[in-house]
């Protein structure tokens, strides 16, 4: 941020000194062109974001009038309502299994292409290729590659011996199916791992080749702690998306078999949507968006145990 | 001598070890590009398979006969064309609003001085992290007060108003080129608009059209948006009529999965014609598509 931090600089130099008509003239400019959204916020974001936090302390179910019956939503959702909780789980486990292999996979092959290998462009692009596609079409792609007796995975197994399950209407399997089709994506880490990589000095290296460094401790020593604070931004990313997930429990698995497949944004989507439930709904957002804000407040906190960052002087 | 030799020695040694080192590289990146375009392959090969061949067992690697009458049947059951046409509409209007306030919203955080600019910039950060489940319901009702429902514009509208990400995106890209050219036009006496539209816009054209890549691919790929507001049959757009395609069991899976090669086509020629414009603007944010 040290470019704003520069902006910032000139803009208290701008107060302490006398406004000429230029400037005056660039307050009212740039008031102008960030009206749409700062309008935006309000309308869009902010003020919908204070009336989920209302609508969450009543009844409202768009049929009668909204009835204010305080804190009841969450002590039901907490309390009563054990799908609440099958959500969490199921979302959490998709999150915790598809987020750090995404991560670890993406790295792995990001090394590997940082290799200076031949043909760099062709494979970057064909990993890269799945991580832009997505929804709906990219769902029937899946579940046609994960059909029991039809299916090119379950085939693909059978040529080594092993007999694959009825992945998506398994209670075990549908969630690992899932997050195997999760994985598909990773090339849209690996870009961005890429990009990191070729951003790390080569004199690091070189310097820790003349001290007599290995492979190993080169990777663990330079490479790992120049990308960690990419790593960290993909983690955050990563497990905001992660616990949003929603075409592929909707239009794949119904949120089933018995509920093994039950995202949360679905059970938030089926009350608000199907049971017109809009109060409980809002509350069950608020419950995601708390979750959301209390494990990226954890991952930011334990950061600093191991991110990096070049040119931060650390205390000792 | 026993030196030399030993030397030499090690050095074949050293050459060999590298050598295997780059054919495992080789080995694993290739292996790895075929088992990510499995899924392509398969989808590809179905939609021009034989209704009975789709239930082959073994499944057949390539069809034995291609059928691309499959995709000629699948346009005649269901209209495609007016669910593309549909999509497009959509996508080409949140494109416009997209690129419209980006770049006007960007331009202003990056290059001029206001009061209160600061904190807005750190509240788009925010907004950013904030999860879209939590504004979908109330943003619901006040689509449904201006009796949008049934109707496109909750899909674009907000588009003119601006996304957070992108404005992100255009303001970092605006930081990069030298203010000095602004001054310069602003003593030729340029407008700030002036400024803006003939000079900063045009510098800005490849971050612009990461800007659209990203916009049009997530307009089209978009479910939830119109699961949630469109109703009615004429209005369908691509996503849902695949939905509504495939029905609650199906069988075709020819059909469908033509359906969904034609569903995805206009995202890949996109991805192939301006893949570096996606790199780019995702090692510029160090957010994926």
């Amino acid at each position: 941020m040290g470019l704003s931090s520069i902006a910032a600089a000139k803009g208290e130099r701008l107060r302490r000194t006398k406004r000429s008509p230029m400037a005056r003239r660039e307050e009212l400019a740039g008031w102008l062109m960030a009206a749409p959204w700062v309008l935006g916020i309000l309308l869009w974001i902010l003020g919908p974001f204070a009336g989920a936090a209302y609508l969450s302390l009543t009844d409202y179910d768009i049929l009668s009038r909204a009835n204010f019956i305080g804190l009841d939503n969450f002590r039901r959702m907490l309390f009563e309502d054990p799908l609440f909780w099958t959500a969490m789980r199921v979302t959490t486990v998709y999150a915790v299994f598809s987020v750090p292999l995404s991560i670890a996979l993406g790295l792995f092959l990001a090394l590997l292409l940082n290799a200076r290998i031949h043909g760099l462009a062709w494979l970057r692009t064909i990993y890269y290729l799945p991580a832009v596609l997505s929804g709906v079409a990219v769902s029937f792609l899946w579940i046609w590659v994960f059909s029991a007796d039809w299916g090119v995975l379950n085939y693909l197994l059978s040529l080594v011996g092993i007999r694959g399950p009825n992945w998506l209407t398994s209670e075990k399997w549908a969630l690992p199916a899932l997050i195997i089709m999760s994985l598909w994506g990773v090339g849209g880490n690996l870009v961005i791992y890429l990009a990191g990589l070729q951003g790390v000095p080569t004199e690091l290296y070189e310097a820790a080749v003349v001290d007599g460094a290995g492979r190993w401790r080169k990777f663990w020593h330079i490479t790992l702690p120049m990308i960690s604070p990419v790593i960290l931004f993909q983690l955050i990313m990563g497990i905001i998306g992660a616990l949003q997930t929603f075409t592929q429990g909707y239009v794949m698995t119904q949120g089933g078999p018995n509920n093994a497949t039950l995202f949360f944004i679905l059970y938030l989507w089926r009350n608000a949507f199907q049971y017109l439930k809009m109060g409980y709904a809002s509350a069950l957002a608020w419950a995601i968006f708390a979750y959301i804000l209390l494990l990226t407040l954890i991952v930011l906190r334990t950061s600093e145990a191991w991110v990096f960052y070049a040119g931060e002087v650390k205390a000792r | 001598m026993a030196v030399v030799a030993l030397r030499r020695r090690r050095s074949l040694r050293a050459r060999l070890s590298r050598w295997l080192e780059t054919f495992l590289i080789y080995a694993i990146l290739l292996a790895g590009a075929v088992v990510v375009m499995i899924p392509l392959w398969w989808m590809l090969t179905s939609s021009v398979k034989h209704p009975k061949e789709i239930f082959a067992f073994p499944p057949t690697l390539l069809p034995k006969q291609f059928r691309w009458q499959n995709y000629v049947e699948v346009f005649a059951k269901a209209p495609f064309g007016l669910w593309f046409r549909n999509t497009a509409f959509v996508c080409l209007m949140d494109l416009i609003g997209t690129l419209f306030s980006a770049s006007m919203v960007g331009f202003s955080f990056a290059r001029l001085r206001w009061r209160g600019r600061e904190l807005m910039f750190v509240i788009t950060l925010a907004t950013m992290m904030l999860p879209g489940a939590v504004t979908m319901i109330p943003r619901y009702l006040i689509f449904k007060q201006l009796h949008w429902l049934d109707t496109y514009y909750p899909l674009w509208v907000p588009s003119f108003f601006g996304y957070a990400f992108f404005i992100f995106l255009m303001r970092q890209f605006y930081t990069t080129i030298p203010l000095e050219l602004d001054d310069a036009a602003r003593i030729d006496g340029a407008s700030i608009f002036g400024i803006w539209w003939r000079i900063a816009l045009p510098l800005t054209r490849p971050a612009l059209t990461a800007c659209g890549i990203f916009t049009f691919n997530a307009t089209w790929n978009d479910f939830m948006g119109p699961l949630i507001y469109v109703s009615s049959q004429k209005k369908l757009t691509l996503a849902l009529g695949l939905m509504a395609f495939r029905g609650p069991h199906v069988t075709d899976w020819h059909y469908l999965m033509a359906a969904s090669t034609v569903a995805m086509l206009p995202v890949i020629i996109v991805f192939f014609f301006a893949q570096k414009y996606f790199i780019q603007g995702v090692v510029f944010t160090g957010i994926k598509g």
